[in-house]
Order: structure tokens, then sequence, then C-alpha cells
């Protein structure tokens, strides 16, 4: 992979240059939060943001949009929705992210409306420093190697750029007179450092190698009734969760009851009617199911299906869940570490 | 700057085929018949599933649902479903005729294990709509008789009136090549001239059986599976030839939706047909 270096100041004549091509959609500040929004002022751009508020797949699978309409004609397939981006500011760990729903949505049948969408979207990483939820380096989603178009580490006052995909390597070669294909030994050493401290920056850890087994064996176990009785069932996990993927159908119907539009939207495993089926049985009444399910799916089944969890250590649940109920809470739990977490104090609390 | 967008070439798993019912009938008070064909005959010809296989079924408005093929893959054209009212999708197939037009896409699923069944005895064990995916298998063997051996029906409904294709399973018991037992609980009309009891009570009729030779087929209401599974322990026919189809609720039947996920595995990829040995290691699935 070839690695060049941009000076600071010139980032933004550069996206200048690409956006021409594309929607440039990049994080931006929204109150104390950052969310990825379609950009025109770069100045806007939160280089050093954290994790965004809804993760990068909302990019590729928005939260609502229709598959395909109905008439008497028949069906006709909606691609209406995608087009042409370019998404600059995406952190490592959410390109893992999308690494894995690469995986999950080209399984048994290819769903067209995910991968025309990443078809269609260029992605150009940038390197990211860790806060107090950040757990990154346990999932070993911390560094990036491929699944980027390019990557930018971000270096004080210039970038070390990496080129994966020939198609990067055209952006690049749109202004070329921006970049230095040479690198210093200064510049290297700048790199290593940043590195060796970025890692540091990490604040806690936690072993996914344990968690496939301790999911079974600790399947009974009545940790799992303590988290149902806490939990909200309100669904923001897993809309925040760069690797959640579930949806449900609606059907919008015209007037006169011939023609529609039949539409996809992001649906939760943890909500109540999420496992009914017709005639009101319910495979997952109980919270506590349904949560089960969830950690399932995170740090056991990806874990034998695919070799890693699908987790990938962003934080997002960890700041979204009004309850403490998240990946660092009940993977502490699971290994039998303490930990405080609004649950467990509210669990002892009502034992008192 | 938006770009022009390009329609795919591919196949989209998403999107239905129109398909016009052909007939429709009440089976029992709130079972009713469907045959269906996918308008393009081309399409409709190149339809191949096995059985035990389901396909999407939608109504504009209502939306789509699963529902098991009950007709053979050995007759081909008209694809056959039984269906009782339950919910959204199927209360709005009720409120069709024929000759309207609902959206169909599958096959899905993994059907049974037909070449595994070859040369074997094929017990099959029905409770009320559970006839609807194994009526699928129980013609496939008829129609490709000489490829399996003993051929085994009990099927068991709670009244006369609500044992579904009642009248075609008791012509069915003419035929010599087909072991054919049929009960009801109670008999409310005092014209029934088969068994009475639940389909249990059926299991001494049969006779000589070879277990290691045999597949056990079970589709019915969640009381039955319980019951049923312990005569076919006990008749010691291997853990992974007991098969049974289980219900999910699924919104794509592609293992996208996530709807019908159990454990690691999903309902539309991996089952609906799984064997009892799968059902002790997943914990969700009866």
């Amino acid at each position: 992979m070839r690695i060049i270096k941009l000076k600071k100041d010139n980032l933004f004549p550069f996206l200048e240059v690409i956006s021409e091509e594309a929607d440039l959609w990049a994080p931006v500040k929204k109150g104390d939060k950052h969310v990825f929004k379609v950009v025109d002022d770069f100045s806007q751009i939160e280089m050093n943001s954290t994790r965004t508020i809804l993760p990068p797949r909302k990019i590729f699978l928005p939260p609502t949009f229709d598959m395909f309409s109905v008439s008497e004609e028949g069906y006709k397939e909606d691609f209406s929705h995608i087009t042409k981006k370019i998404l600059f500011g995406i952190h490592p760990c959410d390109i893992h992210g999308l690494l894995i729903l690469d995986n999950f949505y080209k399984q048994a049948y290819l769903d067209p409306y995910y991968l025309e969408a990443r078809k269609n979207t260029l992605i150009l990483g940038l390197s990211c420093w860790p806060d107090e939820y950040c757990f990154a380096k346990s999932t070993n989603t911390h560094i990036i190697e491929e699944g980027f178009d390019l990557f930018f580490t971000y270096l004080k006052d210039f970038f070390l750029v990496w080129i994966g995909s020939s198609q990067g390597d055209d952006l690049v070669r749109l202004k070329p007179e921006l970049f230095d294909e040479k690198l210093t030994d200064k510049d290297i050493q700048t790199y290593l450092n940043w590195q060796a401290e970025r890692d540091k920056a990490y604040k806690w850890d936690l072993n996914f190698t344990a968690m496939p087994d301790l999911m079974e064996l600790k399947y009974g176990d009545p940790l799992w009734e303590k988290l149902g009785d806490t939990c909200l069932a309100c669904g923001s996990c897993t809309n925040v969760c760069p690797t959640c993927g579930c949806y449900n159908i609606m059907d919008k119907q015209f007037l006169g009851g011939k023609d529609g539009k039949i539409m996809r939207h992001w649906d939760a495993c943890t909500l109540e009617e999420y496992s009914e089926v017709a005639g009101g049985e319910n495979f997952r009444k109980k919270r506590s199911d349904r949560l089960k399910l969830w950690y399932t799916h995170k740090l056991q089944a990806f874990i034998s299906k695919y070799g890693k969890p699908s987790c990938v250590g962003c934080g997002r649940c960890i700041v979204a869940c009004p309850v403490d109920i998240n990946v660092r809470t009940v993977g502490k739990a699971l290994l039998g570490e303490e930990e405080d977490a609004f649950w467990i104090r509210l669990n002892k609390e009502v034992t008192k | 700057m938006n770009s022009q967008n390009k329609q795919l070439t591919g196949v989209n798993p998403f999107v239905p085929q129109p398909a016009r019912i052909v007939r429709t009938y009440y089976l029992t008070e709130d079972v009713k018949f469907f045959q269906v064909r996918i308008v393009d005959m081309e399409k409709a010809l190149s339809f191949e599933y096995l059985p035990g296989q389901f396909a999407m079924i939608s109504v504009l408005g209502a939306g789509e649902a699963p529902f098991c093929l009950s007709s053979t893959p050995s007759r081909p054209g008209l694809l056959e479903f039984c269906i009782r009212k339950a919910g959204a999708v199927t209360s709005a197939l009720f409120r069709m005729k024929e000759n309207d037009l609902i959206g169909l896409r599958g096959p899905y699923g993994n059907g049974f294990p037909i070449e595994r069944m070859h040369n074997k005895d094929i017990l099959i064990i029905v409770g009320g709509l559970g006839v609807a995916p194994l009526r699928s298998v129980l013609l496939y063997c008829l129609d490709n008789r000489d490829q399996f051996r003993r051929v085994f029906l009990l099927h068991g409904a709670k009244r006369p009136a609500e044992m579904i294709f009642r009248e075609e399973f008791l012509a069915l018991k003419e035929r010599e090549d087909l072991e054919c037992h049929l009960t009801v609980d109670d008999d409310d009309t005092g014209t029934w001239t088969e068994k009475i009891g639940v389909v249990t009570t059926l299991f001494p009729l049969l006779e000589e059986i070879d277990p290691a030779n045999t597949f056990g087929l079970v589709c019915g209401p969640p009381v039955m599976y319980k019951f049923v599974i312990k005569e076919l322990v006990n008749l010691n026919i291997p853990k992974d030839q007991i098969l049974m189809t289980l219900e999910r609720r699924m919104k794509c039947g592609v293992g996208k939706c996530g709807h019908c996920a159990i454990d690691y595995i999903y309902t539309c990829l991996d089952g609906p047909v799984f064997t009892y040995w799968d059902v002790i290691h997943m914990r969700e699935l009866i």
C-alpha cells in the first residue's frame, strides 16, 4: 500500500476538488455530540470528533427508504435514495463495522440496496484519539488495513495518507501537487510516536476471547434476569450500533388501494414486537431473552461464524443506554468483574 | 452533486412476482386453501422447490409473510398453500377472490433432505395445520414412490370437521403403498369411522419399524412435539432423522431482516426444517 503525505493546509483544497464529484459527508458538531452530514463549508468538519450519534451505516441503509413500488403494472425496484457520496472522517472502528456488514449482506443472498450504496460511496478514513468509552483496542479494530479508498492519519501539521484502492488513487491524481510522495525519517518517527501514544490512551479493555464460552456457560445465569428487569427495551443500543442491521417492512398504500410503496425501516431485536408471530404468539416476550439474543449476536455468534465479534469497540452503546446496559458492563459482569453500573446499583438497592 | 441512479441488473431478492389466485376455498372453519400461479409463465414453470420450503406472500397494504408450500414440486406450475387466518396478511388473503393478484417470492429455506431420505422408511406425523408442509412431502413421496421404502401417515385433528384435507386423506387410505392412520380427539358427529384419541395413540399401530432406516417427520401445534418426539425416540429413531419444521416471524426470507434469528442461525436460511438434534442444541427453537 502506498503512503503519501498531505500538509494540513492542503486538506481543504483537496476536499474542494473531490467534492465536485459527489456529496461530501463528514462528521460535524451537533450540540456536544457529532453526526455525519453533507458538508459544503469544510470549516464545519470536526477533525477531532469522537463517535457520531448514529453509525455510518445510516448513509448506506437509511433509517427508512423505499425498496420498490407496486402498481397494476407490477413491481418496480427503487434505488432513488442511492447517490454518489464521499464519506470523509470515518474512524477505523466504523470501517471495521462496514466490513462486518459487507460480509453479512453478501451472505447467501446479496442485498442490492446495501451493496449498491456501498459501491457508490468512497471511504476516506481518518485517525482518531480514544476517549473514556472507546475500547477498539480490545476488539482489534483501532487499526485498519482494508476497506477504505484513502485513510488519513492526522499528525499535528500534516497527514499521512494511505492509498487503499485504485479509486483512492484516482482522487489523489485529481490534484497530485497537493501531496508529497516522499516521507522523511522524521515523518515516520512522528507517526510511530503518535501510534505508541494513541495505543496507550485506551483507558480500559475487555477480554473478548472469553466471551463465546461465557455466553454459553452463563446462559442460565441470574444476571440476565437482572438485566431484563432494568432494560427499558427502548432499542437505543441497536440504533447506535454500527453492526446492527435488522429491519422491518411497511407498506405505504396510496388512495384507491392499487398503488403503493414498500418501505424498509430500522428495527431492533430488543423491542417487544420483534419476535411476535401471527396470532400474537411471542417467542421472546421477556426483555431478558431479547437482551440475550442481542449479546449472543455481538459476543458469540459472529465469533463462531466469522472469527471476530460483531462489536467494533466504538463505545456508542455505552453512551446511548440510559441504564448502563452495554458491552462494557455486560462483558465485565460475564467475566465476574466488579463494575459500577446503574443496573447493578439499582438491583442492590432494591434487594436492600 | 447527485449522479444518475443505475437500475441494478441482478436479481433483487426482495421484489416479489405477481401471482394469480387460481382457486381458493375453505378447508375448515378458519383454514383456507389457495392455489396460485405466477403470472409470468416461464417463471411459473421454472419455480423449483423442495418439500418443506416456503414462499413469501404479500398483499399491498397488509404486508408480507412466510407460508410453507403445501403442493409438491412433482406437480409443477401451480403452487398450493393452506392458510389459517391469524394476522394482517392472512386476513387480507381471506378477503381475496379467485383471479385476484398477490405478490410471491421464493422458494426459501432448506426444505426436507430428500436425498438423505431416499430408500428409507418415511413416517409422517401431522397435527392440525401441521399438514401444510407435510402434505408437500407426502405427495412427493407418493409421486416418486419407488425412491422410498414404506411410507406412513399418522394424522390427528381435534374434530372431524377440523381435519384439513379430510377427503383427500380418507381417499389415500385406499392405497396399498401407504400406511395411513387418521384420528380425531373427539367425534362430535357420531359418523367418524376412523380412530379416536390424540395422535400418539396411533403409534401402537406401527408394525415392525426399522428405526435406523426411518425418518420421522413431525409438524403440528407446539404441545404435540414433546409427546410425539418422545414416541419417536422410544422407537430408537436417530435424533438426526427426526425432522420438524418450525415457524418464526420473517420479514425477508433471505437472512437479512434478522427477525427469525435463533442463537446464531436464521430460520429462513438454516431452517425451517430442523432435526431433533438441532433442537436440543438451540435453546429457543421450540
